[in-house]
């Protein structure tokens, strides 16, 4: 393979990861907070519909955008009034609004099937990013806009939750919740205001798909990267940066997968386009298992501290529990 | 109310607060109702007019009234074998994969007993099909112990377990459709080339109902009633949902328990993938099946896991189902309604229960 190709390879794995950026990112979001917003594929898929249609009668991408952040925050908001408020379960109520939300796009979206619409205006080339060899023309040729925006989010997330006191609470409201009420904290409201920033980042997410990467919609639009977004954040290990390092590592699959339908004529196209999706959930099998600490354990002792530490990740403590405040 | 303190005491009496909890059911039930009414309403129809079809279309004629009969019996096997996951406390959303890879297995049965250029089936037709669905209920086991063994020794969530393995089933299916089993000449997502018809399932009358699936159907749906509420093995199911590290200590082998719930489930999938295959695509599609473990998922859900009720509730989501393929014929919308449905009413009997919980009168005492 040329040099020249695998940029090609990495530069529209990056691109066709963004939306998924944002969407692990806000369910990183919700679940470090405590909460799982299992509704990921409905709320990306329902997001893409309303976005685009809301895009398409107001002529204007950016209100698409608005419209699918809402709808986002408004399913989360779902999930949170039944899973922190009335304490049902948290698993229950996602999958359910996970198959309700792909059954409404398909309702609501019939008449804007396959119909052109508004997608994210012209390119921004980044003026003197794009002439670094290698780094310019892998990260910054394409010039989308929303890419940079993926980029903005992964740097403004692992600040805010390592850098900043809020990021602090956030992470305490997960893992301490009684201990962070205790010292002040309104565990329920600030439970409430992560998982529906975490939704109205998912709704960007099925607007992202929709009017630019995947522009136009149709029934199943974003199919499986619901799934792929849950999966990630926990390949993730609960943290802004790997989750996104997940994410373009499934957009290499995904651009390595197109490859390789060239390159293997035996093997049907069509099982190329699972391929990505059973190699990333194969990976969480084999990163979270208790085989590995099996495996690590014929290693000497400092490098199996160090992998270990690198590998094994702990979901928040309090993940999925409702917090009793009394 | 929120806030209370529960009466340290008993003089005190408990505020009756709220109404009885019925009512907050009954609320959320009809708030469900309104809501499918205003989904209609925006796609520019009328409420009537759609549920007027939509009865129709179920139960118009008698071809019609099979189609939800052959619908029922594949969800009744799903919705009984996840009665057993759930309440071990899992939730299993492998349960498509498990009927996916059950219909590649009593595939595979009958492509072995009927090799293409035959002329005839290696065994009598009965026992052909008889042999496809048994190895198809195989196909379930293996396909649901695999997520077990990922669950219980690999400390991988079910869900994603699950998810993966139905990822990896539809994979192989893709696979077997368009490479090894491809139709000669053309291979498309219409699936392999249709079963010789000796080895199609026998059907009530002209409709697509077979009589064969139905009784499979209600023979595991009444098997799983009696084991959940007569038996040992269905206490101890209960015990390692509720509690599993008490469960365990209290000497119920927990794993054991589970990997059980796991293979009756993969069993009653691959049994239904079977009868997909045999009795109503009569060949292997991508989607055999038909999204049809999701269904059973949601009936589970809103009979809150108790088998009795599974069977009325599977015929209203089978005939929602079918009812709702008459709209893009008749009215220009699209079928996906009937899911739409399905959602709310189990989306706000989760919150009504919830509701009722909260702030529904305590029994007194």
């Amino acid at each position: 393979m040329e040099s020249g190709q695998l940029l090609i390879i990495l530069a529209t794995a990056i691109a066709s990861a963004t939306p998924l950026v944002f969407a692990c990112i806000g369910e990183t979001l919700t679940e470090r907070a405590g909460v799982i917003n299992l509704s990921a594929e409905g709320t990306i898929m329902l997001c893409a519909m309303v976005g685009f249609v809301a895009a398409k009668t107001a002529d204007n991408v950016w209100l698409g955008f608005l419209a699918a952040a809402i709808v986002g925050a408004l399913i989360a908001l779902v999930v949170a009034y039944g899973a922190i408020t009335l304490k049902q379960s948290q698993i229950a109520i996602g999958f359910v609004l996970a198959l309700l939300c792909s059954d409404l796009s398909a309702y609501l979206g019939n008449p804007y099937v396959r119909i052109p619409g508004p997608t994210v205006p012209p390119r921004f080339p980044m003026p003197v990013l794009q002439d670094i060899p290698f780094i310019g023309p892998l990260f910054f040729r394409e010039g989308d806009i929303l890419v940079y925006a993926g980029y903005a989010l992964i740097v403004v997330a692992w600040f805010y939750f390592y850098r900043t006191r809020g990021g602090l609470t956030l992470r305490a409201i997960g893992e301490q919740p009684a201990a962070a009420f205790a010292r002040g904290h309104n565990v329920i409201a600030l439970r409430y205001a992560y998982t529906l920033i975490g939704g109205a980042l998912m709704g960007i997410a099925g607007a992202a798909f929709s009017l630019d990467f995947k522009a136009g919609w149709s029934y199943r639009h974003t199919a499986g990267y619901g799934w792929i977004a849950l999966a990630i954040v926990i390949f993730g290990g609960w943290n802004p940066l790997r989750a996104a390092l997940g994410a373009y590592l499934f957009g290499v699959l995904q651009s390595l997968a197109g490859v390789a339908q060239s390159a293997i004529p035996d093997v049907p196209t069509q099982v190329f386009t699972v391929a990505p999706f059973v190699l990333m959930i194969l990976a969480l099998v084999l990163t979270s298992g208790d085989w590995l600490d099996r495996l690590l354990s014929y290693l000497p002792v400092n490098v199996r501290r160090s992998l270990a530490r690198a590998i094994h990740t702990a979901p928040p403590a309090a993940l999925g529990r409702p917090f009793e405040q009394d | 109310m929120e806030g209370t303190a529960a009466p340290q005491t008993m003089n005190p009496p408990a505020p009756i607060a709220g109404l009885p909890p019925t009512v907050y059911r009954i609320g959320a039930f009809v708030i469900s109702l309104i809501l499918v009414a205003l989904v209609i309403f925006i796609s520019g129809a009328s409420p009537a007019t759609v549920i007027g079809r939509m009865v129709g279309g179920a139960f118009g004629t008698a071809d019609q009234i099979g189609r939800v009969i052959a619908t029922l019996s594949p969800l009744l096997l799903c919705a009984a074998g996840l009665v057993y996951t759930f309440n071990a406390g899992l939730y299993n959303l492998g349960v498509e994969g498990q009927i996916t890879f059950g219909a590649i297995a009593a595939t595979w049965t009958l492509r072995l007993l009927y090799p293409e250029g035959a002329t005839a089936s290696l065994l009598p037709p009965p026992a052909a099909i008889a042999l496809a669905i048994l190895v198809g209920g195989v196909g379930g086991i293996a396909w649901g112990l695999l997520a077990g063994a990922l669950h219980v020794y690999g400390r991988i969530s079910e869900i994603f377990a699950g998810l993966g393995l139905n990822f990896a089933a539809t994979g192989i299916a893709i696979y077997l459709i368009f490479g090894p089993w491809k139709r000669p000449g053309v291979a498309s997502l219409s699936g392999t080339q249709p079963f010789d018809e000796s080895l199609w399932l026998g059907t009530f009358g002209r409709t697509e109902a077979t009589p064969v699936a139905l009784a499979l159907g209600l023979i595991a749906l009444i098997i799983t009633i009696v084991v959940m509420r007569n038996t040992y093995f269905g206490l101890r199911l209960r015990a390692v949902g509720r509690n599993l590290r008490a469960a365990y200590v209290l000497g119920v082998p927990a794993r054991r328990q589970l990997l059980s719930a796991f293979l009756i489930c993969g069993l009653f999938a691959g049994v239904a993938g079977a009868l997909q295959v045999v009795g109503v695509f009569h060949r292997l599609i991508p989607n055999i099946s038909s999204n049809l473990g999701f269904l059973g998922l949601l009936v589970v859900m809103l009979v809150n896991f108790d088998p009795l009720w599974i069977l009325p509730v599977a015929f209203f989501f089978s005939a929602l189902n079918i009812g709702s393929l008459q709209l893009p014929l008749s009215l220009g919308l699209e079928s996906s309604l009937s899911g739409v449905i399905q959602g709310l009413l189990v989306l706000f009997a989760l919150l009504g229960r919830g509701l009722a919980q909260k702030y529904g009168r305590k029994p007194e005492g």
